[in-house]
């Protein structure tokens, strides 16, 4: 049975780990907030994007390039894994690190390399066998779109000057506060998109200048929006599963707090009743 | 008059009915109107001007970007859109100096273009701006 004062000391601390873990479920509320808010805020820009690819690419004779569509022969590929830069969000980390682990077991070290967006892939893969072209870290969960353009300027110009033939991303997208998907998918090449030939006849689309000149301006947009796409669900992610996971811990600390002081009154009890006999007992001695 | 959304990536930034519209395309400015025949079209920066149903005039400065429309429905997809009205004069004056800096003294380790569409944006800005104050 431990004293009092042990009890009493335990309790304190809980309370402030309480009080810890429900700033940071608060601060994770917030910043989940901002993060949705991104989410919604690109999602139009990126649809239309999308529509104005589709119809390009239907109006546009079948002979339409872009390099960002060229599928060479996959030799060297290029993972680019989306983590959080910090902990503390229960398994958001450890299940981003497992899949990108399951889906690197097949490939060879020499020809595959990595891309890494936040600290805790970083302090994963640092000490395994593959290469890490680059890590961007310290985002704290923000979207910057400048710090955003330079991953896309990374990725895109390995892909144009055939360092990398493949680039695969890991991320988490985003469903809904308690839910997140663990999502595979090809950065670049980019698919061409699907055309429906009916819809596309109907529509007999003027281009100006050519749909050449818009191709290669669009083109890079539509990379930079997916990925800024990809990011913004990250990190609504991140902060989601943080903030259920800061919200379980103040919920346990509740419990753990009520449990000790149970304890600390029964300790109290007992110590007030051997208090009290020693008392009596005293008294008794001293009459008899 | 048909439906015009100005889009950027950060933010649905104007939608409304128009009446009008004159947008700087690639190919030089171009006039919309109602039931245009369906057009995408490159945007480079310059000034948009946009009339809405009470027939009142808004300008606003783009950067790069599309214009697409189709069945009365406009879409405006820019990097950067600004009211000609809030344009900062000072802080477009302090970007096109950055960029002509960064052009001057561009050691191979600069992103050329995106240095001289940094210029273009800066100048255009300024052009729109100092066109409102007279």
């Amino acid at each position: 049975m431990p004293t009092l004062r042990q009890v009493k000391k335990r309790i304190r601390s809980v309370i402030s780990t309480r009080q810890i873990t429900k700033a940071m479920e608060m601060v994770a509320a917030a910043k989940l907030r901002k993060a949705q808010m991104k989410i919604m805020q690109v999602r139009p820009y990126s649809e239309k994007l999308d529509h104005i690819l589709v119809h390009l690419s239907a109006s546009a004779s079948g002979e339409l390039m872009h390099p960002f569509f060229a599928a060479r022969e996959v030799k060297k590929q290029t993972l680019v894994l989306l983590t959080s830069d910090r902990g503390l969000c229960g398994s958001f980390n450890s299940n981003l690190i497992g899949r990108a682990n399951a889906w690197l077991a097949d490939k060879a070290p020499e020809n595959t390399e990595l891309v890494l967006v936040g600290r805790k892939g970083y302090d994963f893969f640092k000490r395994r066998p593959w290469t890490i072209v680059k890590t961007f870290s310290d985002w704290g969960g923000n979207l910057d779109y400048d710090k955003a353009r330079e991953v896309v300027d990374l990725l895109t110009n390995r892909f144009l000057n055939g360092e990398t033939d493949e680039i695969k991303l890991i991320y988490t997208q985003f469903l809904s506060t308690t839910r997140y998907k663990i999502t595979e998918a090809t950065y670049l090449p980019v698919e061409r998109p699907v055309v429906d030939e009916q819809k596309a006849a109907t529509q007999d689309y003027i281009f100006e200048p050519s749909p050449e000149a818009i191709f290669t301006d669009l083109m890079p947009r539509y990379a930079y929006t997916k990925l800024i796409t990809v990011l913004a669900d990250s990190f609504a992610s991140e902060h989601g599963t943080r903030m259920i996971a800061m919200g379980a811990a103040t919920k346990n600390a509740g419990e753990m707090i009520d449990t000790l002081t149970l304890q600390y009154n029964k300790a109290r009890q007992a110590a007030i009743t051997k208090e009290l006999l020693d008392i009596v007992g005293g008294a008794e001695a001293l009459s008899g | 008059m048909y439906t015009l959304s100005i889009v950027t990536p950060e933010k649905i930034f104007y939608e409304a009915e128009v009446t009008s519209l004159i947008i700087p395309g690639s190919e030089g400015y171009l006039g919309v109107l109602s039931d245009h025949a369906p057009l995408i079209t490159a945007i480079v920066p310059g000034k948009v001007r946009v009339k809405d149903t009470n027939a009142k005039e808004i300008d606003m400065a783009v950067s790069f970007g599309f214009f697409e429309i189709s069945s009365n429905h406009a879409t405006l997809l820019v990097d950067s859109v600004e009211f000609a009205k809030n344009i900062d004069l000072e802080r477009a004056r302090e970007a096109l100096e950055r960029a002509k800096r960064r052009l001057a003294d561009a050691a191979g380790e600069i992103d050329l273009p995106r240095a001289h569409r940094a210029l273009a944006r800066a100048k255009n800005r300024i052009r729109i701006a100092g066109r409102e104050d007279e």
